[in-house]
């Protein structure tokens, strides 16, 4: 699904990752984990290609992201669900507004998704918050919100970074349930986080690979944390 | 553009237009801008109209203007009449001279003395009616002339003082032509300042867009319908009072002369009517170019 080959990337201030490779198949379940300031949200970004890495090659769906250009990378975007760190809404707009997001970009017909919409909204527990602004939810509200947009458009790949950033124990394994549902459901997963116990908590559900991010380097985490 | 945009850009996408937030400002800003611009191009369009008829009347009676009438004793007429004809052939600047037949001046006199006039028995001066040339003859260098040789003769081109008027008109109508001209542009400019400081202030929203798959188009569409439609909405408006404020003006009058005059005439009161279709389609110009540049500048 998504492949990084040699890659390095640097914002200027000296490399911060290099001659990372690693591949994702499809149907597998990553976690990424390092230190904070390790790179993890700069390696993910190189996944969904909102940077171009400074050296190495990335592929998605068997293109070169590189090469891509403005049209075809929001084409790209729209097959690679992201959960960002920061959620990004439009504060603008009410919840569900929000999570039918990518079907309004898209062109599609909202009247013809309004059951999906519903179904999802129930999924993530905010049927009752589907018409709160973004500024008004809570952290593990405005975490499920965005995990919801980013499945929207039923992407073969989702991307999550910190996903349980802010929430307690039981919001994130609650997130962490719907995350292993949708691999279930044979979606390729990748996930962020510094959260052992949740890593720990999730291998006992599905056949989970850890990556590690250190000194600059991405190795294969043990069996054993 | 595909008839298919065109339609969308009109009617809209309910969807797409709530994906960028309301700004209050900048519309109003918009609105006033085209309303504003609107207004001054009726004006300017009227006076560009009204001076293109003054210099056209003008320049017609101008070029039917002199006449020359010889009062001579009825048996010396015929002669003075040849002699004036070949002076005025001989005159460089004059295109033609065509002493009018008799029943031409009864035709002529007919309003004042009625159509059974005996002109024959009357002493009425012969008339010849003298169409200038270009470049015009020297108008008192014939007088002198037609003085000397033939004492009866009058040159009457009272009309001739108007040519330098002629040329003012035309220049006033060039002058409307280049205001609108302006005016097109200033507002492409403000649009395009108003359009850039709203993409500027979305550029929070712009960046989600894009993370959620959003095309460059979709974007820019959304704001380009904006500016459009309120550029449409303003220019609407400003229209609609400039046309009331030249309605408001009184009927061309041949006393009140150029002032008066200042409106539209039967067809041209459509013309303003394109003003605001040509409003919105400087601001779709202008806001799709602001877009596609600021939009091409994002990574
Ligand atoms: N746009 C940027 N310009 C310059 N430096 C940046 C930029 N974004 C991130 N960095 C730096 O790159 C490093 C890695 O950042 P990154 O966000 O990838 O870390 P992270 O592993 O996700 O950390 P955390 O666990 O805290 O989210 C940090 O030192 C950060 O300051
Ligand atoms: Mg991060």
């Amino acid at each position: 699904m998504i492949e990084l080959e040699n890659v390095g990337y640097n914002y200027g201030g000296g490399e911060l990752l290099s001659d990372v490779s690693v591949k994702l198949a499809p149907g597998s379940f990553h976690f990424l984990t390092g230190p904070s300031g390790a790179g993890k949200t700069t390696l993910l970004k190189l996944c969904y290609g909102a940077l171009t890495p400074t050296s190495g090659r990335v592929r998605a769906f068997n293109m070169d992201v590189q090469g891509l250009d403005r049209d075809q990378m929001a084409h790209l975007r729209r097959r690679v669900g992201v959960v960002h760190q920061d959620c990004r809404f439009l504060d603008h707009l009410p919840v569900i507004e929000n999570i039918a997001l990518p079907l309004i970009v898209s062109g599609k017909d909202l009247s013809q998704e309004e059951a999906n919409l519903r179904e999802l909204l129930n999924w993530v527990g905010l049927s009752q918050r589907a018409d709160a602004l973004p500024p008004e939810l809570s952290g593990g509200e405005r975490q499920r919100a965005a995990l919801a947009r980013s499945v929207i458009l039923s992407p073969d790949v989702i991307i999550a970074d910190e996903p349980t950033g802010n929430v307690d124990w039981e919001m994130s394994q609650r997130l962490l349930q719907l995350l292993v549902e949708l691999n279930r459901m044979g979606k390729t997963i990748l996930v962020a986080t510094h959260d052992m116990a949740l890593i720990r908590a999730a291998k006992k559900q599905v056949q989970a690979r850890v990556l590690r991010i250190s000194a600059k380097q991405l190795i294969q985490a043990g069996a054993d944390l | 553009m595909s008839e298919g945009r065109l339609r969308k850009l009109i009617m809209g996408d309910a969807q797409a237009d709530r994906v960028v937030p309301p700004s209050g400002f900048t519309a109003q800003l918009t609105l006033f801008v085209s309303g504003a611009m609107a207004f001054l191009a009726v004006f300017a369009l009227a006076l560009s109209l009204a001076s293109g008829r003054l210099a056209t009347r003008w320049a017609d009676e101008l070029a039917r203007a002199a006449t020359l009438r010889i009062n001579a004793p009825a048996e010396q007429r015929v002669a003075q009449t040849e002699a004036a004809l070949t002076i005025l052939r001989q005159t460089p600047g004059v295109a033609s001279a065509r002493a009018f037949t008799t029943e031409e001046q009864i035709e002529l006199l007919a309003p004042w003395f009625g159509s059974a006039l005996p002109i024959d028995s009357l002493p009425v001066p012969q008339l010849i009616e003298v169409i200038e040339g270009d470049p015009g003859y020297d108008g008192t260098g014939l007088r002198l002339r037609l003085q000397a040789e033939l004492p009866g003769a009058v040159l009457d081109d009272h009309t001739r003082w108007r040519a330098p008027l002629v040329d003012a008109a035309r220049a006033l109508r060039r002058l409307g032509a280049v205001s609108i001209l302006l005016i097109a542009g200033a507002t492409a400019a403000m649009i395009t300042l108003a359009a850039n400081a709203a993409l500027a202030a979305n550029a929070q929203v712009i960046e989600v867009l894009r993370l959620v798959g959003a095309l460059d188009s979709y974007i820019a569409h959304a704001f380009v319908r904006r500016f459009t439609l309120r550029a449409l909405g303003g220019a609407a408006v400003g229209v609609v009072l400039g046309m009331f404020g030249v309605w408001l003006m009184p009927a061309a009058s041949n006393e009140g002369g150029f002032l008066t005059g200042l409106g539209f005439q039967g067809w041209a009161w459509g013309l303003p009517l394109l003003i605001p279709p040509l409003g919105a389609l400087v601001a779709f110009a202008a806001t799709t170019r602001a877009a596609k540049k600021r939009l091409g500048d994002l990574t």
